[in-house]
């Protein structure tokens, strides 16, 4: 096919890793999300947004609440955290949905979400999927919402200015409250604008070599 | 022929044999240890001097692929692997293609594997028909065949009900259990080990406790039923400890743990490497330490190669949908020693864990170089070091993680019935 650039998206974790493996060097192959493990353009598009809002990356405390355990998003978020030296990453989940010694990540755990958004800069929300709202994992839509679903009320224990964000689509009434979505702190539509930057960045640096 | 191995170093842990003694091999048999026997003439004279001279080796777990799987593997190509490796007896479980649940395919894969004379096929039939862990097989028949004991390999029984009949029926004629102890539903569609790195690597996992509460599970209906349970591949550390444990209660159990085990851990796994996807998954340092010390002090018996060649293109996959297993009788010597050598065992004892004890546990006469005993011997260099190449291995299966590390463990010669089956080119 002669292509330049494969964006791969797969429901696999390392599914583009093992592409990038047995493609030609001069093939670059972009990660559009693989399986649980890693959602790199995502990452940096958070990352920026952050840095856009929040400049000083050394002095946040950032809590990232939901479905850390099935999401691609927020492991490449703390990979890219932890990389740029947040000093303070705070995970808020119900034990069904953290993986197993999420600490290693560098990340420190919160069950209780009142706890773990007192005094952060920043809150991301992770989508919940649908399959995960019934059955072992979860009781019910309506449970998460009132334990783990972010309200006004709840993102008052936050720092005064904080932002929140969400990689979107949003289940609105599920992991977020529409008056929190539309509200003066959401940062949610413009770090989507953010993330088509993003992304025509990361193909303009592999396939037209721009620095 | 009349063969003459003069000069070597005995070591026949079944016979408390540790010293310098020459072995004399008449029609097939062992005929003089250490004195020939009267009107000796040997026709054939080797010197050993500078080698070990051990009794064959006795792989608990070797997966030959046939029938059906040829495309991975062949009698032929692994029973050359494991003459290679100096096994000379060798147990492989039923999960083939179809499934060894009857009769008829034991002996069938019995006659294939005596026509190349490489090496002894000791079969496990399946506790189950097709290995569904639904009906209990046949195993009077089974065992009439050949069989010599009954295993799931890695297919679960879910109910216990009829884990509870199965162990009922083979006490009834007191045959051995072979179950690799993973719970299944906590093991459902694991993958990796439940910790730090299948986190990192967004990969299912399976907790320890998959294990640990099947063990517990198993121990209890053996007990109940007074049924012979092997346990096959154990790889926590909490395993280890409730299997000591049972033990020092007078619980007639045995284990058994891959050689790969006692040497990798999840961390292998690196950056999706499926060479290192195996069952059961690989676990942390600690559990690691476990398993080597579980078989430094007996807890656990014997030290196997749960080889499982996989062709290459099972293995060029997401990691989750590789092909799990490794490639591993030519690594079972070599892998053993390394283990002996970094916890300090003897090579008694080591030896020990890859003839007389896995011998006993299938209830076989092989693994010791008794008076009349089958003349299955090895002749092995210890201290020559050798580099693990993809080609040089002669498994069909080249999937292991250990492609060019460098090993210790030689062999020099194998004999099968006091007939050379491999002899290196040194």
């Amino acid at each position: 096919m002669h292509a330049d650039m494969f964006v791969v998206r797969h429901s696999q974790s390392g599914a583009a890793h093992l592409i990038a493996q047995h493609v030609p060097k001069n093939i670059s192959v972009i990660n559009a999300g693989d399986g649980r493990h890693s959602h790199p353009t995502q990452g940096l598009l958070d990352v920026f947004t952050i840095r856009r809002h929040k400049p000083e990356m050394h002095n946040l405390r950032i809590a990232i609440v939901g479905d850390i355990l099935h999401s691609r998003v927020a492991r490449s978020e703390i990979h890219a955290l932890t990389t740029l030296g947040v000093p303070e990453i705070r995970v808020i989940a119900p034990k069904t949905l953290l993986p197993n010694e999420v600490e290693k990540l560098g990340v420190q755990v919160y069950h209780d979400m009142k706890a773990g958004l007192k005094d952060v800069d920043v809150v991301m929300m992770l989508r919940l999927q649908n399959e995960r709202m019934s059955g072992a994992m979860l009781p019910s839509s309506q449970e998460f919402f009132k334990t783990y679903g972010l309200t006004p009320e709840k993102l008052a224990l936050a720092r005064s200015d904080a932002i929140v964000m969400h990689p979107g689509p949003m289940n609105r009434g599920v992991e977020i409250d529409s008056r929190v979505a539309d509200g003066t702190q959401a940062v949610i539509l413009p770090q989507v604008t953010y993330g088509i930057a993003i992304r025509m960045a990361t193909m303009a640096i592999l396939a037209g070599g721009v620095v | 022929m009349k063969i003459h191995i003069k000069n070597g170093h005995l070591i026949d842990p079944k016979n408390k044999v540790n010293a310098k003694q020459d072995l004399y091999i008449a029609a097939g048999k062992i005929v003089g240890v250490g004195t020939a026997p009267a009107h000796f003439t040997a026709s054939q004279t080797i010197d050993a001097t500078g080698l070990i001279v051990a009794p064959g080796f006795v792989d608990l777990c070797a997966r030959l692929r046939e029938p059906g799987d040829e495309y991975k593997a062949t009698l032929e190509s692994e029973l050359q692997a494991a003459a290679a490796a100096r096994i000379t007896s060798l147990s492989c479980p039923p999960d083939t293609d179809p499934v060894l649940d009857e009769p008829g395919l034991i002996e069938m894969l019995k006659l294939r594997g005596w026509r190349h004379n490489l090496a002894r096929i000791y079969p496990l039939g399946a506790l189950t028909q097709k290995l569904q862990g639904k009906n209990i097989t046949e195993m009077y028949e089974l065992t009439e065949a050949g069989c010599k004991g009954f295993t799931q390999a890695d297919e679960p029984i879910v109910d216990t009900q009829v884990l509870w009949r199965a162990f009922e029926y083979a006490a009834t004629f007191g045959y051995t259990i072979f179950l690799r102890p993973e719970d299944p539903f906590l093991g459902y569609e694991g993958v990796a080990h439940d910790g730090e790195v299948a986190g990192r690597l967004g990969l299912k996992g399976i907790p320890s406790a998959a294990e640990s509460i099947r063990i517990s599970t198993i121990l209890r209906i053996a007990v109940e039923t007074k049924a012979k349970v092997h346990f096959c591949r154990l790889s926590t550390a909490e395993g280890v400890a409730l299997i000591r444990e049972a033990k020092k209660n007078g619980i007639a159990i045995t284990a058994d743990v891959s050689a790969h085990h006692l040497h990798l851990t999840e961390h292998d796994i690196g950056y999706f490497n499926t060479l290192a996807r195996l069952k059961p998954p690989l676990r942390t340092h600690r559990d690691r330490e476990a398993l080597c010390q579980g078989v430094k002090d007996g807890t656990i018996d014997a030290i196997c190669s749960d080889h499982a060649p996989v062709d290459e293109d099972a293995k060029l996959m997401p990691f989750a949908e590789a092909e799990a297993g490794s490639t591993g009788v030519e690594l079972l010597l070599p892998l053993t020693l390394k283990w002996a050598d970094e916890n300090k065992v003897s090579l008694y004892d080591a030896i020990s864990t890859i003839t007389m004890q896995p011998a006993s546990i299938l209830g076989i006469d092989s693994g010791h170089l008794s008076l009349n005993a089958n003349a299955d011997i090895t002749l092995i260099n210890t201290n020559a070091a050798w580099q693990v190449k993809a080609e040089a291995l002669k498994s069909q299966g080249k999937n292991t993680v250990f492609i060019n590390m460098e090993v210790t463990g030689k062999v020099i010669s194998t004999l099968l019935n006091g007939q050379f089956t491999y002899q290196s080119n040194q």
